[in-house]
Formats: C-alpha cells, sequence, structure tokens
C-alpha cells in the first residue's frame, strides 16, 4: 500500500466547537492525523490539495445512537448500507445499540460488530454492549468483559430496562468499569399497547395512546437510582418538557445525569403522524408543539448534551401496514446534520452550539479523542455547505433503508465530504 | 345534490353537513323504497360489491349484502382470517388480488385503525369503511343519525348522550364527528377510564355520571362493553359496572320523557342494558337501527358509484 498522501484543505471555514474556533483557513493532514490548521498554512510538496471554497471544515460527526441491521436484520439495512448512509452524512463515528438479533450481551458478538466497522474503512463503530442478558432486563451482563472488548457504554437498545432493581445494579456496576448506562425511558407498563402520544390527535385517529407521563416518570425514577448509587446515567431520545425540567434539575444538583435528543424531536410534532403515516411511527412517539419547542430549549440551554439520529432502519414490508402493527422507528444518518441546521437556521442555535452537540460533546460523554480539530486528532473530518439547498427523498437517499420520518422535507446545509483518518469516504 | 367529494367513505371526520344530509335523505328515500317492498335492482348491475371482513360480523356483512343485491349488484363475501401470522401482507396481498378481480365497491372491516385507508390506497375499488379497530364504522353513524332524525324530526339541537365504552368505540367516534357536524350537543358519559384522553375537543362534553350525563337528553345511545376490557381491568367487574353504567328504568328516568334509546348491537343484556329498557317499544329504537343500517348502506353504495361513473366521464 502506498503511504497516504498529506492534504491539505484550502480556503475552509474551519469550525472546532470545543476550542471556540471559527475562523476562515487551512487544514493540513498528515499520516491520517490533524498535523496543522490555521490562518495561512503552507502547502507541502505532493500534499493533495482541497479546495473548501468557503464551505465549512468541521470535526466529522459522532452519532451516539443508531440501531443497524446487523446482526439480524440484514433485510433492513448491513453494516456496510448503514457506513455508506453514515458518510453521506458526514457521520465517522457511531454508537450502535445492542438490541440485535442475537444481542450484543457476549465479547465475541461485539468484537464481531467492531470488526465489521473496521471492515469499512469509513466509519467508527462504537457498539454499546446489552445492559441485561439478551436485552431480557432480567440479569445484568458481563460489563467487565464487553467492556474490555470495546463497548462504548451499556444499554437495552430501544427497551426500557424496566424494573428499579435491575436499573440500580446495573448504574452501580457501570461506576466499576467507569462507563454508564443508557436508558430508553419509558415507563413499560404505562405504555404497553401505545402507538401514539395519548392525547387529542390518538383519540381522533383511534390509536391506543402512550401519555407523555411514562418518559418523565422513568426519568424521575433513574434520577433516584442515579443519586442512591452515584451512577452516571444517561437518557436516549428525550423528547418531552416534563423529563427535560427534571433532567435540568438533576444536573444542578450535581448528578451525573446526561441524555440526548434526536431530530425528529425537535423537528416534528405528533401531527405527522396524520393519515396514518407509518413512516412518522417512532419511539419514543412524536409529541405535541409544546414539548417539541420544549426540547428546542433544552438544545439551546445545554440541558441536552448531544444530539444522535437514533438511526432505525426499516424495510417497506415493515412500514406498509396498519399503523400499530408497523414496526417504530425512522432513518437518520443522511439527515442528521441537515435537521439540525435547520435549528440553526431557525435561529434557535448558533452554528457552533450545533456542532457541538453533534461532535465534542457526544465525544466528551464517550471519551474520545475524534470530536475536535485538535493537533494529533484522528483526522475524521466533514465539510459542508450549510446555504446548500436539498430535499429529503425516500427512496433515494444513501444506504439501504429509505424509512426517513422526513420525507419531502426541504433543507439547506448539505454535506460535500467527509473523512476518515485522513481518507475521503464521501463526496 | 352536491357530488360527494371522495372517492372513498373511510371516516366522517371532516364530511361537510350538506354531504351529511344529502347521504341521509337519499337513505331516507331507500328505506320508504324498502318498505314498500319495490326493488332498484338496475342500479349497480354488472357491479361487483366485495364484502371483506378481517373481523367478524354478522350484522354488517349482511347488511352491505343486503344493499348490494337490493341495488342489483354482485355481491362477494369474503372473510380472511385473522389468525394468519402476517396480517399485514394479507392486507397488501388481498389488495392486488381484488384489483385482479375487478372489484367495483370494497367494503372493509378490520381490527386496526386505518386498514382501510391503507387499503384504499392500493386498490382500484371505492373502499367503505365497514368499523377499523377503534377508528370510525361510519355508515353506523348515518344510520343512527337516520333513525334520529325520522323519530325527531331534526338533528339541530337535539341532545345525544353516548355511553359506555367510548374510548375503544369507532361508532361513537364517528357518531361524535357526524353529530358535533350537525349541530347536536352531544355528551360522552362513561367511567373515566373508558373515556379518551382529550376526547372534549372533539365537541363533546364529559360525564361520569350516567344521571348528570342522561339530563335532559334527547337520544341515549348506550355502546356495547366487551368482556375483554373487563380481563384488561379497566372496569372491576360486569356488576359493578351496570350498577353505575348500564341503562336501567332508574337512570332513563333523568332523560327526557320522549328520549329515545339506541344501540349498535350487539347487545349485553344486563351490563350495559337492561331487556326491560331494550325491549320497550315505547323507547328503544334498536330495531329500526337494523332498518335503517341497510337503507344508509344502499345510499352508500349509490353514492359511491354514481361518483365513479361521473369520474370516468371526466
Amino acid at each position: 500500500m502506498t503511504p497516504m498522501r498529506d492534504t491539505v484543505f484550502v480556503n475552509a471555514r474551519l469550525i472546532d466547537p470545543e476550542a471556540g474556533l471559527d475562523a476562515p483557513g487551512s487544514l493540513l493532514v498528515s499520516r491520517g492525523v490533524i498535523a496543522d490548521h490555521g490562518g495561512a498554512l503552507g502547502i507541502p510538496e505532493g500534499a493533495e490539495v482541497v479546495e473548501c471554497g468557503g464551505a465549512v471544515l468541521a470535526p466529522g460527526l459522532i452519532d451516539l445512537r443508531a440501531a443497524l441491521g446487523e446482526p439480524g436484520a440484514e433485510y433492513r439495512e448491513t453494516i456496510e448500507s448503514a457506513a455508506e448512509a453514515a458518510a453521506a452524512g458526514g457521520i465517522t463515528t457511531l454508537c450502535a445499540l445492542p438490541d440485535t438479533q442475537p444481542a450484543l450481551d457476549d465479547a465475541a458478538l461485539l468484537q464481531f460488530v467492531l470488526r465489521r466497522g473496521e471492515a469499512t474503512g469509513s466509519l467508527s463503530i462504537l457498539p454499546y454492549g446489552a445492559a441485561t442478558k439478551g436485552c431480557a432486563g432480567k440479569e445484568i451482563s458481563e460489563f467487565g468483559l464487553l467492556r474490555e472488548a470495546g463497548a462504548v457504554a451499556f444499554s437495552d437498545g430501544s427497551r426500557a430496562i424496566a424494573e428499579a432493581r435491575t436499573m440500580r445494579l446495573a448504574l452501580s456496576y457501570a461506576r466499576a468499569f467507569g462507563t454508564f448506562v443508557v436508558q430508553h425511558p419509558e415507563e413499560p407498563s404505562l405504555a404497553r399497547g401505545g402507538v401514539a402520544t395519548e392525547g387529542e390527535l390518538a383519540t381522533r385517529l383511534g390509536l391506543p395512546g402512550i401519555p407523555p407521563a411514562a418518559e418523565a416518570m422513568m426519568v424521575a425514577r433513574d434520577i433516584a437510582l442515579a443519586r442512591l448509587t452515584r451512577g452516571h446515567v444517561h437518557f436516549a431520545h428525550v423528547s418531552t418538557a416534563a423529563a427535560l425540567d427534571l433532567i435540568r434539575a438533576a444536573k444542578a444538583e450535581g448528578l451525573a445525569v446526561t441524555c440526548d435528543t434526536a431530530p425528529p424531536y425537535f423537528d416534528l410534532n405528533e401531527t405527522a403522524i396524520g393519515d396514518f403515516r407509518t413512516y412518522a411511527k417512532l419511539s419514543p412517539p412524536l409529541r405535541r408543539e409544546a414539548d417539541r419547542l420544549a426540547v428546542v430549549a433544552a438544545l439551546a440551554d445545554g440541558t441536552i448534551d448531544a444530539i444522535a439520529s437514533d438511526h432505525q432502519p426499516a424495510d417497506p414490508d415493515d412500514k406498509r401496514l396498519p399503523f400499530a402493527q408497523a414496526s417504530a422507528g425512522g432513518t437518520g444518518l443522511a439527515t442528521l446534520l441537515g435537521i439540525t441546521l435547520a435549528r440553526v437556521h431557525g435561529g434557535d442555535l448558533s452554528l457552533t452550539d450545533a456542532l457541538a452537540l453533534l461532535t465534542c460533546r457526544p465525544a466528551r460523554l464517550l471519551g474520545l479523542e475524534t470530536g475536535r480539530l485538535a493537533r494529533g486528532a484522528p483526522a475524521d473530518l466533514l465539510l459542508f455547505d450549510p446555504e446548500r439547498a436539498w430535499k429529503v427523498e425516500a427512496g433515494k437517499l444513501p444506504g439501504k433503508a429509505q424509512n426517513s420520518p422526513f420525507d419531502g422535507r426541504a433543507l439547506e446545509g448539505r454535506v460535500l465530504g467527509t473523512w476518515k483518518a485522513g481518507r475521503r469516504v464521501f463526496g | 345534490m352536491l357530488p360527494y367529494p371522495h372517492r372513498h367513505l373511510l371516516a366522517l371526520q371532516g364530511l361537510e353537513p350538506p354531504y351529511i344530509a344529502d347521504l341521509l335523505d337519499l337513505a331516507e328515500s331507500y328505506a320508504l323504497l324498502n318498505r314498500s317492498g319495490k326493488t332498484q335492482r338496475d342500479l349497480l348491475k354488472g357491479q361487483t360489491l366485495i364484502n371483506l371482513f378481517f373481523e367478524d360480523s354478522t350484522r354488517t356483512r349482511t347488511s352491505f349484502e343486503l344493499a348490494g343485491k337490493r341495488l342489483g349488484a354482485d355481491v362477494i363475501n369474503m372473510s380472511v382470517s385473522t389468525s394468519s401470522v402476517n396480517k399485514g401482507e394479507t392486507l397488501l396481498d388481498t389488495a392486488s388480488t381484488l384489483n385482479a378481480m375487478h372489484c367495483d365497491l370494497l367494503v372493509v372491516r378490520h381490527a386496526q385503525s386505518g386498514a382501510p385507508a391503507l387499503l384504499s390506497q392500493k386498490v382500484d375499488a371505492a373502499v367503505i369503511n365497514a368499523g377499523d379497530g377503534t377508528h370510525e364504522h361510519p355508515t353506523q353513524a348515518l344510520l343512527d343519525a337516520l333513525t334520529i332524525r325520522r323519530h325527531k324530526g331534526q338533528l339541530e339541537n337535539l341532545t345525544v348522550a353516548i355511553c359506555g365504552d367510548v374510548l375503544h368505540s369507532r361508532v361513537a367516534r364517528s357518531n361524535i364527528h357526524l353529530l358535533t357536524t350537525m349541530n347536536c350537543r352531544v355528551r360522552v358519559v362513561g367511567p373515566p377510564a373508558l373515556i379518551p384522553s382529550e376526547v372534549e375537543r372533539l365537541g363533546v362534553e364529559v360525564f361520569h355520571d350516567m344521571k348528570a350525563g342522561l339530563a335532559e337528553a334527547d337520544v341515549v345511545m348506550m355502546l356495547r362493553l366487551q368482556k375483554e376490557r373487563m380481563a384488561g381491568g379497566l372496569v372491576p367487574s360486569a356488576r359493578e359496572y351496570f350498577r353505575f353504567y348500564g341503562l336501567d328504568a332508574a337512570k332513563l328516568a333523568h332523560a327526557r320523557r320522549d328520549a329515545i334509546v339506541m344501540h349498535p348491537g350487539p347487545m349485553n343484556r344486563g351490563v350495559e342494558i337492561d331487556s326491560a329498557i331494550a325491549d320497550d317499544p315505547a323507547r328503544s329504537v334498536i330495531g329500526e337501527q337494523v332498518e335503517m343500517g341497510v337503507a344508509v348502506r344502499m345510499a352508500v353504495l349509490d353514492t359511491l358509484s354514481r361518483n365513479m361513473r361521473r369520474n370516468a366521464r371526466l
């Protein structure tokens, strides 16, 4: 293999949210790492020059939460097709959920996913270990061995860890290995059978509802358990004002509590499921407008630590069903940046703060050295034009899974190129 | 008469008053025709009506079958087992089968809310929702409205109390949409666990006490309480339910003296309604509801098939 040429990005708008950098300049990549950046860099002999034309050069995105079809549901998506979608979305690191078939509750299985990620060459896949064996919510899994094998943290994926005792054990045991537990915050007995947010719309459609309180209730319980165990709980795809208020208060108290949300929860509200649109059937379900606005406010005030894609691939056969029978979840890799930028264009977030939620803040949570434009850090890079318009069209998205809840949405902000460890993987 | 504005009849939510009035007027004429013993067998001659029932229902299916036959359609009944593992595949596979059969009018009953709407996107036929999950049952509400109108002379300004398991009732939802659209005062009466969330935003008043809910009502509409609801723990027992929410003479005494009593059937006697009330010819119009069911379905089939012919000409 020929040694990799150096690459110089010129005429870029360099944004490194961690350093608070937003300035025109150049960036030099040498041997896969960021060698230097600044206003006026020389171009080393033989280096490849990437003319950025004033576009934004930022750290590659770190997606805190994505379900992959592999292993077990390859008809929905393979790791290879997910990597293609991720690269097109500017994502260079992705945390994969463990509730696959079989669940990632065993070191060998976890390493299989890690290796499949490495084989893509374009995407670091950091798998979560199953918090409980088989993600069944009963006995906690081998956190130590899984952590050694590369588990980024622990979770039961889209299933809530329902029993308080199990969650207590998981939180306290995770502390011993310096890691945290990711909860799908939904009280299962209250949510059972529900497919939409309880209220007027669900009543009109005749769909069984999930009261929004099911989220706050689980968040309140787990905050109490975090206080009890001094463990670190992370709440995934938080979607209601009540839950965010609890998290805000827990953070003020100094507890180890963090959370993320996903683009549907700050871009869409429950009306997207009108006329039984199963592509907008998600878990948690889309909420009413007041909750969407609360999510936007919590992004702006820092209560939310990261924006994750919450990618859930589905096949048309999983979605072309009566609403209650259709599977929940939407693809999110290719639209993560664009939907986030809509909040920037809407005036709710600064561009730097928006990128921080997609780069350095999840990196800090996970203890990664990527997610920043630091000298010596891996050259995982994203080049995008924040103004370029495009339209989300299900059927034409990169990757296999096409079940986007954003079909037809016009966006401003398009990925022009993605680099993984200095190698161009998209654009 | 304005041409009916849709290809299908999937829901009453959003259907404007003149279209409802037209359907009721046409149904009224069919009710008279049916009573006269005459038929109109040329109207749907050569057209195929398929009754596609994913859920058992002798009453509604028979009513549509009779309506289709009285208008001269070729009527075929298809019952699809809901026990088959992959229900969804069955639904869309069925759609392509029906297209191949050149079905003109498709009557669908399904246990899932929104299933007829999904099917309507895939079939060439005009789809009539004959009850989907807990969403809507439009022809039931139309026949209820026709029955009310025949007894009360109008719909406007009547007070209608819909009582019982409103949460799981598609009949209640369609009736709420139709009756509020036609300017009735609509109340829903039942235990809190059986009243849907934010139902007042559909323009109804909520009562948890039967006496208060029935006070001065012109129409008392009882809903069926399904046994599974008790198994699900939403209602502690049948006897407690009947004591507080079952319709008996004492509770009915709070309604207007000329109030009529309705039930979409099949009844659970002694659970939501006392037999003495159900069988009282002075109060109960339950038998007439069934009769109006055929007339309303004839009107719906007639209207949709006229629509199809008009659209084919355009």
